[in-house]
């Protein structure tokens, strides 16, 4: 199916979009600790921007862009992240997914009374990155394989 | 059957409304169960002295729930992904070589 991109202006919309929605996409998950949101919301967010570039240029213009292989390689990265610092929470205090870091001076900051420092949380920004990584590039991998899948039953 | 149903939403409705009575006016001060929670914050001393905020250091108290407290079930959560993503690739992975 050859037609299976959009019109230009559809294209040129999505391209304009596409790094706004990213954007935002990681402030959700940067910002998890501190505002509503986190991992899997901004997450999601992120992978409806790869979804609508999917829409607009056609599965086989992003899959030459981005394998479906290194996203799910960057989706287990997330998960490797996550078992990690789980484990470093094992070792460096007293149990499996304790937060070490909270009270060190550089991530375990305790706010005050309305205050939102960045760097507080311990471990939460990273676990939130993490898990952020984990949803973008498996959501991601999951939309490009089904609609390259769909795309090849039509041909056929 | 439609009269039915029309009367049991007019009657949830009025539930709804109901229930948002009793909900606490907008900027209202915490109650002593979001102390138990949120923590509560002394102010001579400038420091939170129980509760989330206070154990964690996150603003975010859900998320404190939801990656501290409750890790392991984010960690499962995180599992599931994981098993969706390697059926999708099992399934569908190797139709190049086909």
């Amino acid at each position: 199916m050859s037609d299976e991109k959009m019109s230009v202006i559809v294209q040129t919309i999505a391209g304009m979009l596409f790094p706004m929605v990213l954007i935002f996409s990681f402030y959700v998950i940067l910002h998890g600790h501190l505002t509503p949101g986190g991992g899997f919301q901004g997450g999601a967010i992120g992978a409806s921007a790869v979804a609508l570039l999917i829409v607009a240029y056609g599965s086989k213009t992003i899959e030459k862009k981005m394998a479906e292989e290194n996203l799910s390689i960057f989706e287990s990265l997330g998960g490797l992240v996550f078992v990690i610092v789980a484990i470093a929470g094992f070792i460096l205090a007293s149990a499996f997914l304790s937060n070490f870091l909270v009270g060190e001076p550089l991530f375990g900051q305790i706010p005050g009374w309305g205050e939102s420092p960045l760097n507080s949380g311990g471990f939460l920004p990273i676990l939130n990155i993490a898990v952020g990584m984990k949803v973008i590039g498996g959501l991601s991998a999951i939309v490009l394989m089904l609609a390259l899948v769909s795309r090849e039953v039509k041909e056929q | 059957m439609k009269k039915l149903a029309f009367i049991g939403f007019v009657v949830f409705c009025l539930f709804l409304f109901y229930a948002a009575y009793d909900i606490r006016d907008f900027g209202a001060p915490p109650s002593s169960m979001d102390d138990r929670i949120i923590g509560s914050y002394n102010s001579t001393t400038g420091e939170w002295e129980y509760g989330a905020v206070n154990e964690t250091g996150a603003n975010n108290a859900v998320t404190s729930v939801v990656f501290d407290y409750r890790g392991y079930d984010t960690l499962g959560e995180a599992t599931v992904l994981f098993t969706a993503i390697a059926g999708v690739m099992l399934l569908f992975g190797g139709r190049k070589h086909e």
